[in-house]
């Protein structure tokens, strides 16, 4: 009965609620992309950190968990590697530089990162191989660079480094293609430790012997070890270190946390917007219909009836509204170029359709409160 | 005329009171009407006699403060909320000033939602409404949405919605108050002639004394309390035509009753 009502009214005045639809679908769109900028722009800053093989992070004391601010010394990584529980060390050092093209224009902005070949640091490949020597002029870039300069291994590309007052170009063989590795907002490229202290940009002209020195250290742990465990026994036996989780470690990146906490910000008032002008208009529809839903339940109509019908309608029209939505930024991000930090995962689609699914019948409560709150009475005498 | 044994209204010391206990404002001052089956009623009276609260009592929205009221045998005072939301849907057929029919359903379909709440709509019942909307003169406005009908075809579609689940009694609110005289007369007349057909029990409630020469009995109404009943068809007609309604009751309620 409820529903009959909800869709009779629906389809007599389609019109006005296919418009309702529309602004629930802008709404869900505008939700839906909040939430893909955020998730690719946290992408685009941690990438590289949350697919490392490795539970712990290193850091230097006193360098407040900011990698940049940290160095090492490489002695740290046997002390490191006696801890019990503890499987493989690796260094890491990064930087940033730049890819100078082949075939000339604009040189295209790279995260530098040294690493020892085989150990925690270097990522996983699509194609190619791992890094062999530390001294080898090779280089594993990731995906998002062998796309849009069209390298794969085999071929070479040229780093260009400024060191002391010159500009240095290197060239190096790709070895391998990795997943996309930003950092920083930087797509990466990763080579082996003492090549990168030879062509890591830096003050001086760079001395032959000089000493490499990383970051931080990445620590993989043995299966089934306990993070937090590993974490007091390396502060327990290493001096001079910070340590934290990988989750610590991305949420200390430079700006991580306040730029997600800024976008979760927009996309819950976003929420809260749509929850307003949807109550807002089934409000004033509930208003208007007054005399119509007294002369309902005069005419015997149960109060369950009158709700569920406006429940119905709510349920119809937020449905539709965020169907709509949804696949219409579906079509939009299919035309989105790679350098947009947008990331529309299905859990993040699915998480924020639920959410917005639910603010339709919340919304709702003030309307179906005031049909159900309406006196048959009003039918008479009028 | 001769009441039969199970009137379909039967009212007694019906009181309505509002405001505080001290200082009562009473709406119905003890009222007793009877109305039996195929017989239509108009109540009559100025603004503020309890015309209209008597009329909301009969339709369950109003409980009252005192007295016995029982409608197709139900005694209403018993009935709990729900009870009365059944009851009004399954024994009692609507005609309304205004706000008469849902607008997002065709005539048909406003007719058909009768039997709809009442969980009653099927094959058998299913042409019922058609029909009924066929005798009212609508048999091409079926399809038709409220807004495109007039004034007195919504009435018309009203009158069927009211008849169609064969409630027992059936009340109109003011039937006439949108129309003009040549579609109010042909309204209530079609209305009494389907109530007799039917054998229902109609009261109207109306301030139109021209309308009074289709009913049976017209029942004055006058500060909560019935100040005169015509029965007389004569009388009826005079009353129609212009004549005053007499004032008094001219014999006991009581006497009119047995």
């Amino acid at each position: 009965m409820s529903l009959y009502l909800a869709s009779k009214e629906i389809w007599r005045n389609r019109g006005r609620f296919l418009l309702f639809s529309l602004v629930v679908a802008l709404i869900t769109m505008l939700v839906l992309f909040i939430a893909g900028l955020a998730s690719g722009l946290s992408a685009a800053n941690r990438e590289y950190l949350s697919d490392l093989d490795a539970q712990l992070i290193v850091y230097q004391e006193n360098s407040d968990y900011l990698i940049n601010a940290s160095r090492l010394p490489m002695d740290k990584a046997p002390d490191l590697g006696r801890i019990p529980g503890v499987e493989e060390v690796g260094a890491i050092a990064l930087t940033n530089a730049a890819i100078w093209p082949a075939g000339g224009g604009e040189a295209f902005d790279i995260t530098l990162i040294g690493v020892e070949p085989g150990k925690p640091g270097e990522p996983a490949l699509n194609s190619g191989r791992g890094l062999r020597g530390s001294r080898s002029r090779e280089a594993i870039i990731d995906k998002r660079i062998a796309e849009e300069l069209r390298l794969a291994a085999g071929d070479t590309l040229t780093i260009k480094s400024t060191q002391g007052t010159q500009e240095e170009f290197f060239t190096l063989t790709v070895a391998g293609v990795a997943n996309r590795q930003y950092y920083q907002f930087l797509p990466s490229v990763i080579v082996p430790y003492r090549t990168w202290e030879q062509i890591r940009p830096q003050e001086t002209e760079p001395q032959a012997d000089a000493e490499f020195i990383p970051n931080v250290f990445a620590v993989k742990l043995q299966p089934g070890v306990d993070a937090a465990e590993a974490q007091a026994a390396v502060l327990r036996t290493v001096p001079e270190v910070l340590v934290a989780d990988l989750q610590t470690a991305i949420e200390s990146i430079p700006g991580y946390s306040v730029q997600q906490s800024t976008l979760n910000t927009q996309r819950f008032f976003t929420l809260l917007i749509g929850l307003l002008v949807l109550g807002g208009f089934f409000q004033i529809q509930t208003l208007q219909k007054i005399g119509q839903i007294g002369m309902l339940k005069a005419i015997g109509a149960a109060n369950r009836t009158v709700a569920g019908a406006s429940l119905w309608q709510i349920a119809i029209v937020t449905a539709l509204g965020v169907g709509l939505g949804g696949l219409v930024t579906f079509l939009l991000t299919l035309g989105i170029p790679p350098e947009v930090p947008l990331q529309l995962t299905g859990a993040t689609i699915a998480s924020t359709t639920l959410l917005l699914l639910l603010i339709g019948p919340l919304a709702g409560m003030v309307s179906i409160r005031l049909a159900v709150r309406v006196d048959p009475l009003t039918a008479i005498g009028q | 005329m001769s009441p039969m044994l199970n009137p379909v209204v039967e009212t007694a010391e019906l009181e309505k009171r509002y405001g505080d206990a001290s200082r009562p404002i009473r709406a119905l001052a003890g009222v007793d009407l009877i109305v039996d089956t195929g017989e239509f009623v108009a109540v009559v009276g100025p603004s503020g006699s309890g015309k209209t609260t008597l009329l909301s009592t009969l339709a369950t929205l109003l409980t009252p403060s005192s007295g016995t009221i029982r409608v197709a045998g139900q005694d209403l005072g018993s009935l709990s909320e729900s009870e009365r939301t059944v009851f009004r849907r399954s024994k009692i057929g609507f005609t309304f000033q205004s706000n008469n029919l849902v607008p997002y359903l065709t005539a048909r379909e406003n007719v058909e939602l009768m039997l709809r709440l009442n969980g009653t709509l099927n094959k058998q019942t299913r042409p019922l409404a058609g029909e009924l909307l066929d005798r009212l003169g609508l048999g091409d406005r079926l399809n038709s949405y409220p807004n495109q009908l007039s004034g007195g075809e919504q009435q018309r579609v009203a009158i069927a919605r009211a008849l169609v689940h064969s409630p027992e009694l059936v009340l109109a609110d003011e039937p006439t108050a949108s129309l003009d005289t040549e579609r109010a007369h042909q309204v209530v007349s079609t209305f009494a002639s389907l109530i007799h057909e039917q054998g229902r029990a109609g009261i109207m409630v109306t301030h139109d004394l021209r309308m009074v020469r289709y009913v049976d009995r017209v029942v004055r109404m006058e500060d909560g309390r019935v100040a005169s009943i015509l029965e007389d068809p004569a009388a009826i007609e005079a009353l129609a035509q212009g004549a005053p309604m007499p004032v008094s009751i001219p014999a006991p309620i009581e006497a009119l009753v047995a």
